[in-house]
């Protein structure tokens, strides 16, 4: 139905106007900013007062252990708790997880046991009805998965060659369109959602009536983000009229969100640009300063940083920290050609100066040659001072999820609204390997896991035999892997089905099937070692290959060499054709990603001694980075082995971190060029460096 | 032909414009005392390759350089002049700019078959990064080995040519920051037409567990690194005396 609402007024018209699609909106209105960051304005005194206040409470939950408090009574849902203040009269934006902030919410729909030691690791207990009645009478996501789990699922499970698997906890990687709420208000979505419901197949099987129970607790979900937003005194069933009321309802989108779920990345979209809107709109009109608009985006981003959940130390030694995965993706370039830097681009970084670095939310940049020169410098500047930018590769993912769509987690890439995806955790590629060694036994407990294949019983290792064993093996483990995924992913969905988050979707959604990767480069110089020098093994008295004698030199993966790269890359097209051929949930997309940014530790750990001479519980290099200390040309060289890897092999992303000394990406933070400056033209002599030299390039 | 090459750094961003391939050459007749490369002193070591497989590396990766280039740097590249100048003129056949790292202390200007082969480099040579390592050629040889007469006599050479050049200087405590020998070396390469940057460098003692595993005593024992603050205090002194020079002589 058409209908132009008050608040569009001054907003150009398109498709937007008729359904719900917010590129269309952007795309009809977005407003390139070319210029630099000289408009940026510093915090004001509330936003200062409000961040100190955060650093004391920072403070006092780093003293008490890293949780300042829990809730154990209340179970989370979107209208489960009062508002939650920090100071309410220095607020521009509001809103937290429960009633007041650093308070973590019992979120148990995941799996009971988990919310519960989440709890009792940090000194609290959760209310023994609670226990009981999702014990008893109300089953968890975690308890279906294990009534479905077949002995091998658990095994893969328990040696590690399947880690991380989202079975006891929330699945997350899910991204509502959060940008919805603020442009058309709930009363349009829900409206939308009706339509959706009425136009349901009405023939009853399986596949309609799920959808039409869905479609309902979407709705249901939509009408609690209303009464949660109206507690705090806002009437979010109309579109938002200004920046401010865009910025608050599109948080409290997203504070439904996290409200209802503990997934293990809960990410925001693509905000920026689509906020920008609304301040050009409100600086042309007078509505609102500069200082003002920059206050509401600093307050925005102190309440994403706040976001906590109830986590368990294991959790948190998986994924290295306590993060959240508030990603937001900047910039990037449109379809048309323009690119989609605004100013509200350079507001959001600037956070990282008015409030300091920090590592939520995620602020990624999708990364364009074409991106405007100023902005180029600006993240590069920001990049140096704070250490907290992720940059990812707009021109390789624009080509699959066109100009709107934003990451999830830290490589996963979707349509904002229109794509999801079925998070998958990893298998571990370099066990895999060491099972075809070991005919299926596991190298660490000398369990059986794997098929009782012919083990490898010769001295040395044999290039070719042991190919043809992995990947014999490597089909094994992908049929197993997506097997415990499809368990895990339609409990998810019956027992903690995501009903904001999915309410800010089309009905119509592409789902990807992640899975990932773990041990890429220990099993690429494996592969090498055993193909050009001489791998000896070393077995135990059960005839168990326990560790490995490497004779000699082999070409390292991290070198730009084609002899090892080549092995990296066949190996990531083997094993994705391989989950290729098996069935995945319903009809999603198999695809895999090389991530394991954080816990390639925890994988090194649960993984014996490896043919390039990697030793037992040795850590893994994390995602598809070569490993350490083994790519010795320099950076360019280690960067385009990397590069090698098929992304239309593994889709949900590649990741390499980076690390790398201030000095050595140049002089005075700056690669140079030029001429010197003896005129002083670029105020070289009043502002001395070491490198005297006009900096010209462009 | 090929060349003895101590290795190849893919992401240089110090020695030259914009993101260079460094090529380190291996072998050098210097031995200065504060060199952190002593593992590039020795001839006839290191691996052999053509022009050709380093260009190959070079292309493979062209996405990164597009606004730098090759540099070589060494050891002392000029000593494998003739492997050299194929490489760069290969280099330049594709259309890459060429830098070469070097003392100049191979400059013989009484060698006619020297200086023509001099000549045929230069032509595929976009900037020279020429590293002055002291003013008073006493000190010089004292330094490094050798006097500094065919050096500073190279510097002119590169002035005739109208060969961009970045002079480079090393600030080792209590040997190169002498203030009068400071001004000198500003006054000298303030007087350079073809002078286009100055890059000071602090010493710092890096290099020292490489003369450990070479079994060479380390000259500099009890040298401090210099501080940011010294270094800047010497760049300073240099750039004075550049700036008032080339006023006075060029008016500017």
């Amino acid at each position: 139905m058409t209908r132009f609402f008050d608040e569009w007024e001054g907003f150009e018209k398109g498709t937007w106007v008729n359904e719900i699609n917010v590129r269309s909106f952007i795309r009809h209105n977005l407003k390139p900013y070319d210029g630099d960051e000289a408009f940026l304005e510093k915090p004001t005194q509330d936003t200062i007062d409000l961040w100190n206040q955060v650093m004391e409470l920072s403070k006092e939950e780093i003293a008490k252990g890293g949780v300042l408090d829990m809730d154990t009574k209340v179970i989370s849902t979107i209208t489960s708790h009062a508002p939650g203040y920090l100071n309410k009269d220095k607020e521009k934006i509001v809103g937290f997880q429960t009633d007041k902030p650093f308070k973590r919410s019992l979120q148990p729909y995941g799996g009971i046991r988990m919310a519960e030691k989440a709890c009792l690791d940090n000194g609290y207990k959760v209310d023994p009805e609670i226990s009981e009645f999702f014990t008893v009478h109300r089953k968890t996501h975690n308890a279906g998965v294990f009534d479905v789990y077949t002995p091998e699922m658990r095994a893969c499970r328990s040696s590690h060659i399947i880690t991380g698997l989202p079975d006891a906890y929330g699945r997350g990687r899910i991204i509502g369109d959060y940008r919805r709420v603020a442009l058309y208000g709930v009363d349009r979505l829900i409206e939308d959602k009706l339509e959706q419901k009425e136009t349901t197949r009405s023939a009853m099987y399986s596949e309609v009536i799920r959808e039409r129970e869905e479609l309902a607790e979407q709705i249901r979900a939509l009408k609690q983000l209303k009464e949660m937003a109206m507690s705090y005194g806002y009437d979010i069933s109309r579109p938002a009229r200004n920046t401010q009321e865009a910025i608050q309802w599109l948080y409290f989108g997203y504070l439904g969100a996290v409200k209802e779920q503990n997934g293990a990345a809960m990410s925001l979209g693509r905000t920026s640009t689509f906020l920008d809107i609304y301040s050009e709109r409100d600086l042309k009109n007078g509505v609102f300063t500069e200082q003002q608009i920059q206050e509401f985006v600093d307050h925005f981003i102190m309440k994403l940083r706040l976001v906590k959940f109830a986590r368990t130390p294991e959790y948190n030694a998986l994924f290295s920290g306590d993060p959240q995965w508030v990603t937001e993706s900047i910039g990037g370039i449109a379809v048309d050609g323009r690119h989609m830097v605004t100013k509200m681009s350079y507001r959001y970084l600037h956070t990282l100066t008015n409030l300091g670095p920090a590592p939520e939310p995620n602020l990624t940049v999708l990364w364009s040659d074409k991106l405007p020169m100023n902005f180029k410098r600006y993240c590069a500047k920001t990049s140096i001072e704070t250490s907290s930018v992720q940059y990812e590769n707009d021109n390789l993912m624009r080509f699959t999820h066109g100009d709107d769509y934003a990451i999830a987690c830290c490589v996963s890439s979707m349509r904002v609204g229109k794509e999801m995806q079925f998070f998958g955790a990893r298998a571990n590629l370099a066990k895999c390997l060491l099972y075809a060694i070991n005919g299926g036994r596991d190298e660490i407990t000398g369990q059986q896991v794997g098929p009782e294949f012919t083990p490898i019983t010769s001295e040395y290792l044999d290039y070719d035999e042991v190919m043809k064993k992995y990947d014999a093996m490597m089909r094994w483990l992908a049929e197993v892997y997506v097997n415990t995924l499809n368990v895990i992913h339609y409990m998810h969905d019956k027992y903690c089905y995501e009903k904001l988050q999915m309410a800010l979707h089309d009905k119509r959604v592409t789902r990807w099937f992640a899975t990932g990767i773990a041990g890429l480069s220990v099993v690429a110089d494996s592969l090498s070692a055993i193909k050009y020098a001489k791998v000896k093994v070393i077995r135990d008295e059960t005839g168990l290959a326990v560790d490995y004698q490497v004779e000699g030199d082999f070409p390292k993966y991290g070198n730009d060499d084609d002899r090892v790269d080549e092995i990296a890359c066949k190996i990531v097209h083997a094993f994705m054709e391989h989950v290729r051929k098996n069935h995945t949930y319903r009809n999603s997309i198999p695809t895999t990603s090389i991530l394991t940014i954080t816990s390639n530790v925890v994988y090194g750990k649960a993984t014996g001694s490896t043919p390039d001479g990697r030793k037992r519980g040795e850590a893994f290099a994390p995602g598809a980075n070569p490993m350490h200390r083994r790519d010795t040309k320099g950076a360019v060289a280690s960067l385009a082995s990397v590069s090698k890897l098929p992304f239309k092999d593994a889709q949900d992303g590649i990741s390499n971190t980076f690390s790398i000394i201030p000095g050595a990406l140049g002089k005075d933070d700056r690669i140079f060029t030029g001429d010197i400056d003896v005129d002083c033209v670029g105020g070289a002599c009043s502002n001395p460096t070491l490198f005297e030299g006009l900096d010209t390039d462009e | 032909m090929t060349g003895y090459i101590h290795s190849v750094e893919s992401f240089g961003t110090v020695d030259g414009p914009g993101i260079r391939m460094v090529i380190f050459f291996q072998g050098c007749p210097m031995r200065c005392k504060y060199c952190h490369n002593p593992d590039t002193w020795a001839y006839g070591k290191g691996t052999q390759m053509t022009a050709d497989e380093l260009l190959e590396q070079y292309d493979k990766n062209k996405e990164f350089y597009s606004n730098g280039g090759i540099t070589v740097t060494g050891g002392e590249p000029l000593v494998q002049i003739d492997f050299l100048t194929e490489l760069l003129e290969k280099a330049k056949k594709r259309d890459i700019h060429t830098c070469i790292d070097t003392s100049g202390v191979t400059f013989n200007p009484d060698s006619v078959q020297g200086m023509e082969k001099l000549d045929r480099l230069m032509e595929f040579t976009d900037l020279i990064m020429l590293d002055l390592k002291h003013f008073d050629s006493g000190e010089h040889k004292e330094l490094t080995g050798h006097g500094n007469e065919n050096i500073l006599a190279f510097a002119s050479y590169l002035e005739k040519k109208r060969k961009p050049v970045w002079i480079r200087h090393v600030v080792v405590p209590g040997i190169t920051d002498n203030i009068s020998h400071l001004e000198k070396l500003g006054g000298f390469i303030g007087g350079l037409s073809n002078l286009k940057a100055l890059d000071v460098l602090g010493y710092h003692t890096l290099g020292v567990n490489k003369y450990k595993e070479l079994g060479i005593p380390y000259p500099l024992e009890n040298v401090p690194q210099a501080s940011a603050d010294e270094v800047m205090k010497a760049k300073k002194v240099i750039y004075d005396s550049l700036i008032k020079t080339r006023k006075e002589k060029f008016g500017k």
